[in-house]
């Protein structure tokens, strides 16, 4: 199993990466002539722009062009959900580092010389930077949406116990170590081409052609592969990118514009910061009746995908659990912040957060560990979510009850509770992270998907999808779903860069889906050219039934029995007889329907089921800790590629882990990134992740929504860090049980200490 | 300065005009478009940019993982400069067959980075322990795999090859041998011979304007400045690198790198816990450029080495080139940023009295992560002992004031008490009063406080295992 899977990952991209071969995108050759571009950003996070004088920065040597919102050709617009974001600011700046000018010049210190001799004057407007203050004053992105079920208002007097509280959770960089960037070459008819780092080729090329005023088929996007990318770059490369294609428009000569990392830092988006109020009702032996929350969202200035992602949060509000009584209230609030976007989860995770912090401190008014009211609670077959859909396949009690069983979790529990009495300052903590993450688009036009597929006359074949490679190894899933169909070595299959010319109309790699839908779509081609195969070798072998032909490692077989076709003859015959060795093909989830105004339908092909149990010790003296394992039960369905999985899985429990401990942004009271680089943002390293990650897949799951009935794998694991959060927060409570400690994430070594003895 | 730098980079000699100041990483993928080494944060925080640089050591050459963005191209001057096109040869080496085999490189983006620190670890690593080879990539940063392929990685690579590895003698031999390096590798030490005569003779003729050191900080502040200055580095004055004792007085050159501090025995004899304590500071690379004088010449209130070497009551000695004068470390800072020291003068070293026979010595760091972070506040503590009490104690604590800071009075209380629960809490008050902390990214004010006063406690419980945690906290 795993010899093969090297085998694929060789032909893909890893080994590249290793000899530093790889191109990504500051990498790629310097076009002739090539101009680099920079921009002038707003110092200040709310004001009007007074004056914008160019013309000493237009005398700059070197200076080939500078453009400010009027010299835009088409509409000065990206925002994709709502019309609400200027490319460049126009009167108003509602943010710091909100773009106000390009410059392109023949090299990138004129370029930053120029925007630094801009004059620039703001007249400071008040700026709001908490979302419940944006809320009084009335400043949404959207009006405020409610998923309900059951009936919350006269449940309450069911309930035993009844806690509320609130939960903050932080913004997260997202941290790619590529950063942000793009390149534009002007075309001969007046269209532009653009490679950009991009999660969403066709959203940049949207985004392009509305500024520069083209039609879609005039602006050609193409993107090699990313490094990194967690969401950031699904709507957020879309700037540099229309900035970069305005710039070569405009000056007629390729442009290149990369940002530095502070740049880049300072001026894109981040996860969204949460603000929720939370009331949950309990009976006395654990059974959640219940729970009324209100999530108010720091979308910051403009939407963005900001709607969107609190979809995603209303309909995990509940997490793995099944309430019969629900309210969530989503409210997207407008703030002087840059505009926060997708990251890794997208929403999910803001609300399984506060559902933990509800269990939590329910099982404190209970008085019984957490895990009691948690693995009652767990989702079972047919459940019915808040959203009207129910639970199939529904794997929540067997990956709980298999991290039990694996990871011996009562041997362990006792350790912990006699390593607590025995050490006063070192406490250990211990929490169950269950998670339910929905697959699909919630918003149904996404889930579509186009491949196309050549076969040349050598027999190799070349594959084309809308899927963009972040590191997430689509590629090397594509290779499978092609190698197997086809039944040749991974070797004789090419991943063709993602481009909006060979796949149109492409969505977003995102929301987890890559694999499955492209993965299907690149299934459906390959299918359609096997079938003309299958009849060309049968009649070959002057046989009536195609269908008794198989191609098995290159050789076809006919009832069975190897004949003397082989792939390249095969291929050979085909193209000498003139049939068609290519074909396209478009897959569309099934059975998807989600009815808005009742907030109710069955928005997601399936979902994805695990748990996950994690260790920390705490220094109670210091306030530091260390997240000591995160052990882990996982649906994966029937794994497609296990190498890739678990690096998946580990990665994003890391990543999880990350936002909820030590990853802080600081901000200053005007609005400033004050953690604007790697020495003050923090991510975890080698020795900050756990050393004992272990991901067991479990067994016996099917899914034939899922590409050969694997399961969907980007997100999910994400919010098994989610338990790094409530088993330091279990550590804390061993030293202080006093104590009822606020929940505000992330939970740093400050935060600890503070809580501990303020 | 002369003009040409002359070097090796992977199998070329080359030779430039480029700015001495200009950092390797800017050489490599600009002017040489060799873009396997990629530009992460230009911090030498991250680790994307590693390369390998190789030094004549008698007849070999001996060969170190650096951050290119924080390395200047003067400072590479006759010797072999190995970015990761240079390590490669057809095929995968086992370095890079094991990552791909693990599935420990996923974007791609900081895998150049780990294979060549891995190079530098099976190059310079003697004994071949994981926890070292864990700590040579403790300063790449990957987002991607959460590090526990990489682990895997490295677990396996030294599976198979510690053993054949062993002994440090022919290494790069046993190297080339296993496939782990090309084979240009083995022609290597006279080539840079002959790099080092040639550069003997143009020496001659330099004259030296802005003085540089490691650079690890400088070329995170002022990398514009640099560029283009005409700049000579103090790493090229030997006399300045080095630790000795002599007349109960322990004297380290400051120029010496830090990293020579974490491994030196004489220093580790007298403070067992020294190795543990400098790994908490920066990455190996880091420490392998940044110097003790750095250090305290960038007056980081903050600053590591300083907070460590307060308590020690270091003497500075500074010359101009004509006088020698010496000053106390601890009067060495007048302000933020504003130090006791002229134009035209360096710092040439740093010098303690050895710690007395009956003497205790810790030292505490706190930072937001515990590896490659700055702290929020790090602590000192000093502790001369007579027959159950303190004949005299020097206590110092970083990210309280505007400067690195020596306790005086919270150290003069210390001195002839008893050491009693009474006592240390009444230490923490005084220190308390001592401090004048400021919220910043390293944390809030009242945090600040907070933890010096839990510094002072961990202080005396890890000197002092007998005291009660109840009676302190």
């Amino acid at each position: 199993m795993k010899s093969r899977d090297t085998r694929i990952n060789f032909s893909a991209d890893a080994a590249l990466h290793t000899r530093g071969e790889s191109h990504f995108i500051d990498d790629a050759p310097l076009a002739e002539g090539l101009l680099y571009a920079a921009v002038l950003t707003s110092p200040e996070a709310h004001g009007k722009i007074k004056n914008l004088g160019t013309k000493e920065a237009q005398k700059v040597p070197g200076v080939r062009g500078l453009f400010t919102s009027e010299d835009i050709p088409g509409e000065n617009q990206i925002g994709v959900i709502i019309p609400d974001e200027p490319l460049l600011a126009e009167d108003t700046v509602d943010y710091v580092g909100q773009p106000l000018a390009l410059v392109v010049a023949d090299s990138e210190e004129a370029a930053g010389k120029a925007v630094r001799a801009i004059q620039l004057e703001i007249e400071e407007l008040p700026p709001v930077f908490d979302p419940r203050k944006a809320f009084d004053k009335g400043f949404l992105i959207v009006p405020p949406r409610i998923f309900s079920s059951g009936d919350v208002d006269s449940a309450w007097e069911e309930c035993d116990v009844i806690v509320e509280g609130r939960a903050e959770s932080g913004p997260q960089e997202h941290l790619y170590l590529e950063t942000q960037g793009a390149h534009a070459f002007p075309l001969e008819d007046g269209g532009v081409k653009i490679i950009s780092a991009t999660q969403s080729p066709t959203g940049v090329q949207r985004a392009a052609a509305r500024v520069l005023g083209l039609s879609l088929h005039k602006v050609e996007v193409e993107v090699l592969r990313l490094g990194g990318a967690f969401g950031g770059k699904e709507e957020q490369a879309v700037p540099w990118a229309a900035m970069a294609a305005l710039g070569a428009f405009m000056s007629k000569k390729p442009v290149k514009l990369v940002l530095h990392r502070h740049e880049d830092m300072c001026l894109t988006g981040k996860r969204h910061p949460y603000s929720s109020d939370f009331k949950i009702g309990l009976k006395n032996n654990g059974e959640i009746i219940a729970y009324e929350i209100t999530f108010f969202q720091n979308a910051g200035a403009s939407a963005d995908l900001s709607p969107s992602i609190l979809g995603r949060t209303l309909f995990h509000t509940t997490g793995s659990y099944y309430i019969p009584n629900v309210r969530a209230t989503g409210i997207s609030c407008r703030t002087n912040l840059p505009p926060n976007t997708a990251c890794r989860g997208f929403g999910g995770p803001q609300a399984m957060f506060v559902m933990e912090a509800a269990i939590f401190k329910a099982a404190r008014a209970l008085d019984v560990e957490p895990a009691v009211i948690q693995k009652k609670n767990l989702l079972k077959e047919g459940d019915q979510f808040h959203y009207g859909m129910r639970a199939h396949n529904c794997q929540a009690l067997r990956c709980w009850e298999a991290v039990e069983k694996r990871y011996d979790c009562e041997k362990t529990r006792k350790r912990v509770e006699e390593f607590n009495a025995a050490n006063p300052l070192i406490k250990k903590g211990l929490y169950f992270m269950p998670v339910c993450f929905g697959i699909s688009f919630t918003n149904k036009t996404l889930n579509q998907a186009g491949a196309l597929v050549h076969i040349y006359t050598d027999g190799s074949v070349s594959v084309s999808t809308g899927a963009v490679e972040m590191g997430q190894g689509v590629k090397v899933k594509i290779i499978q779903v092609a190698s197997r169909v086809f039944s040749i070595p991974a070797h004789r299959i090419r991943i063709e860069s993602t481009n909006t010319s060979k796949v149109a109309n492409t969505s977003p790699t995102a929301a987890s889906t890559g694999a499955d839908l492209n993965g299907k779509a690149a299934e459906l081609a390959c299918r359609a050219i096997y079938m003309r195969l299958k009849k060309e070798a049968a009649d070959e072998l002057g046989k009536e039934n195609p269908d008794e032909i198989e191609i098995r490692d290159e050789a076809v077989y006919y009832q069975g029995e190897r004949t003397d076709i082989t792939w390249n003859k095969l291929i050979q015959s085909m193209y000498q007889n003139r049939i068609n060795l290519s074909a396209q093909a478009h897959y569309a989830t099934p059975g998807l329907n989600f009815d808005k105004g009742r907030e109710k339908g069955e928005p997601f092909a399936y979902h994805v089921f695990g748990t996950a149990i994690t260790e920390v010790s705490l220094d109670c003296l210091r306030g530091t800790y260390e997240i000591d394992s995160v052990q882990v039960v996982h649906d994966g369905g029937t794994v497609l590629n296990e190498l890739i999985d678990r690096g998946q899985a580990e990665g994003g429990i890391v990543q999880g882990i990350g936002w909820l401990t030590v990853e802080e942004l600081l901000y200053s009271e005007d609005g400033r990134l004050l953690t604007e680089s790697l020495s003050s943002y923090k991510v975890p390293d080698i020795y900050f992740a756990p050393e004992k990650i272990e991901v067991y897949f479990l067994p016996d799951s099917v899914n034939p929504m899922g590409i050969f009935n694997s399961k969907a794998i980007g997100e999910p694991p994400f919010m098994y860090g989610i338990g790094s959060y409530y088993a330091l927060l279990s550590a804390m409570g061993a030293f202080r049980p006093e104590r009822d400690f606020e929940i505000s994430a992330p939970l740093t070594p400050e935060k600890v200490l503070l809580s501990l003895y303020g | 300065m002369p003009k040409t730098i002359r070097f090796i980079l992977n199998d070329r000699d080359m030779q430039t005009s480029l700015p001495p100041g200009m950092v390797v990483l800017d050489f490599l993928r600009r002017d040489q478009r060799l873009t396997g080494t990629k530009e992460g944060c230009r911090e030498g925080d991250c680790g994307a940019c590693m390369v390998l640089l190789g030094e004549l050591d008698g007849d070999d050459v001996r060969y170190q993982a650096l951050n290119s963005c924080l390395l200047p191209l003067g400072d590479v001057r006759a010797k072999h400069l190995v970015s990761i096109e240079g390590l490669n040869h057809p095929g995968l080496n086992p370095i890079q067959q094991s990552i791909v085999d693990e599935g420990a490189s996923q974007c791609g983006f900081c895998t150049p980075g780990f294979v060549v620190s891995l190079t530098g670890f099976f190059m310079d690593s003697r004994d071949m322990h994981i926890q070292e080879a864990v700590d040579e990539v403790a300063g790449n940063i990957c987002r991607c795999t959460g590090y526990t392929s990489i682990r895997r990685a490295i677990a396996s690579l030294i599976e198979q090859y510690a053993v054949k590895l062993k002994g440090f003698k022919d290494r790069i031999k046993s190297l080339v041998d296993l496939r782990f390096l090309p084979s240009y590798f083995l022609g290597i030490a006279p080539r840079l011979k002959h790099l080092k005569e040639m550069q003997a003779e143009a020496e001659a003729e330099e004259k030296p304007v802005l003085l540089v050191a490691g650079g690890t900080d400088l070329f995170v502040q002022k990398p514009d400045v640099i560029l283009n200055e005409d700049i000579k580095f103090i790493s090229s004055r030997k006399e300045l690198s080095g630790i000795n004792l002599s007349h109960n007085l322990c004297t380290i050159g400051c120029a010496t790198p830090i990293e020579d501090l974490k491994n030196s025995p004489l220093l580790q004899k007298m403070f067992p816990r020294m190795s543990d304590n400098i790994g908490l500071i920066a990455s190996a690379p880091i420490r392998r450029r940044a110097t003790v004088g750095g250090n305290i010449v960038n007056a980081s209130p903050i600053g590591d080495m300083i907070i460590f070497f307060l308590a020690l009551d270091a003497s500075l000695t500074i010359s101009n080139g004509k006088n020698v004068r010496r000053v106390a470390l601890k009067d060495f800072y007048k302000g933020y940023k504003d130090l006791d020291l002229h134009e035209g003068e360096i710092l040439e070293y740093l010098s303690f009295p050895l710690p007395a026979e009956a003497s205790l010595f810790n030292f505490e760091k706190v930072s937001r992560r515990r590896h490659l972070d700055i702290a929020s506040v790090n602590s000192a503590l000093y502790i001369q002992k007579q027959d159950g009490t303190i004949d005299h104690a020097r206590l110092s604590a970083g990210g309280v004031a505007p400067v690195p800071l020596f306790l005086r009075r919270t150290s003069e209380y210390l001195s002839g008490k008893e050491i009693t629960p009474a006592i240390i809490k009444e230490a923490v008050r005084r220190a308390g009063q001592e401090i004048s902390p400021i919220s910043d990214v390293r944390g809030t004010a009242a945090y600040k406080r907070l933890l010096l006063g839990q510094l002072i406690y961990a202080h005396f419980m890890t000197l002092f295992p007998g005291i009660k945690v109840e009676d302190l906290i």
